[in-house]
């Protein structure tokens, strides 16, 4: 990433506590990021397609969305996502509490970017969001630009 | 169900490169990180279509859990092999991370329209291709959750 302007995350979460442990994690691992949080799915679409309050909504970097959402679910979120040919490219990874094997098939086949279990403990959620950090945020080649067309 | 990476369970990974250089210290790094996977090499793109698809010599090649890919490779090109990988019902579920020297951002935009699940470059210095390598090993097989199951639902 271009260390003159931070990394964008869309965090897409309903638990209140989560999303403080998430930003808490996020700002110890790394200073250049900027979290942004949608409450509920159609919050998210709102914010990824710049609409109402959102019109100067960032295009973030990587989206970190849990699956079970009110008003609209985390699946239909993502497949939202990967069909919207200028928002597909933005990686985006499952973060949910279920580990049940038909969401993990399901997510992959809707083009999740990776799917990941939130652990219960504390301690290994925080390691958790290091190694987001660490892998897709310090190794991973995310796209600096929008698809063209 | 298997569980991917338990006991007598290997995690199986496929790489697609060309570079025997590349190959060899990228099976060195995985044995050095992790003694639980199980690395099967296709050197081109047909080949590695072979392999998913069970054709030819391949008839009892495994499903991998994870497919490494290089873009730049002979009789198929990586773009391809990840086009058809993604379009296949059996094989768009499986995690395939792109891994290749270029860093042009056309080549980066590209992959993930074709549904790259990630896209990493390949450093030049030993130490830090073992270190991508071992970030590979610390994240897909470790922290994520791969998918298990063959068939469409």
């Amino acid at each position: 990433m271009n260390p003159i302007f931070p990394t964008t995350l869309l965090l897409v979460e309903d638990s209140p506590g989560d999303v403080r442990l998430t930003q808490e994690a996020f700002r110890d691992a790394n200073q250049a990021i900027r979290l942004h949080v949608a409450w509920d799915g159609a919050e998210a679409m709102a914010f990824l397609n710049r609409l109402g309050a959102n019109i100067n909504a960032p295009r973030p970097d990587l989206i970190l969305l849990d699956l079970n959402l009110p008003k609209m679910d985390g699946r239909e979120v993502l497949a939202q996502i990967k069909e919207d040919d200028s928002l597909r490219t933005i990686p985006t990874v499952i973060l949910t509490t279920s580990k049940a094997e038909a969401d993990i098939d399901k997510s992959y086949r809707l083009r999740a970017n990776c799917y990941l279990n939130k652990p219960v403990e504390l301690e290994a959620f925080e390691a958790l969001v290091k190694s987001i950090n660490d892998f897709w945020l310090t190794r991973v080649k995310l796209p600096q630009q929008r698809p063209v067309g | 169900m298997k569980i991917i990476g338990g006991e007598g369970m290997p995690i199986e990974v496929l790489l697609v490169e060309d570079s025997p250089g590349d190959v060899r210290l990228t099976q060195e790094a995985f044995r050095d990180a992790n003694s639980s996977i199980h690395l099967s090499v296709a050197s081109d793109g047909v080949e590695a279509m072979a392999f998913l698809k069970h054709t030819g010599t391949h008839a009892n090649s495994p499903r991998p859990d994870l497919i490494l890919l290089d873009l730049n490779l002979p009789k198929m090109d990586g773009r391809e092999v990840l086009a058809h990988i993604k379009v296949n019902e059996d094989l768009k579920a499986i995690p395939t991370v792109i891994l290749t020297t270029s860093d042009a951002e056309s080549d980066i935009v590209r992959s993930y329209q074709l549904q790259a699940n990630c896209y990493l470059t390949k450093p030049v210095q030993l130490d830090a291709f073992e270190a991508l390598v071992k970030s590979i090993n610390d994240f897909w097989p470790t922290k994520a959750k791969l998918s298990q199951q063959r068939q469409t639902v």
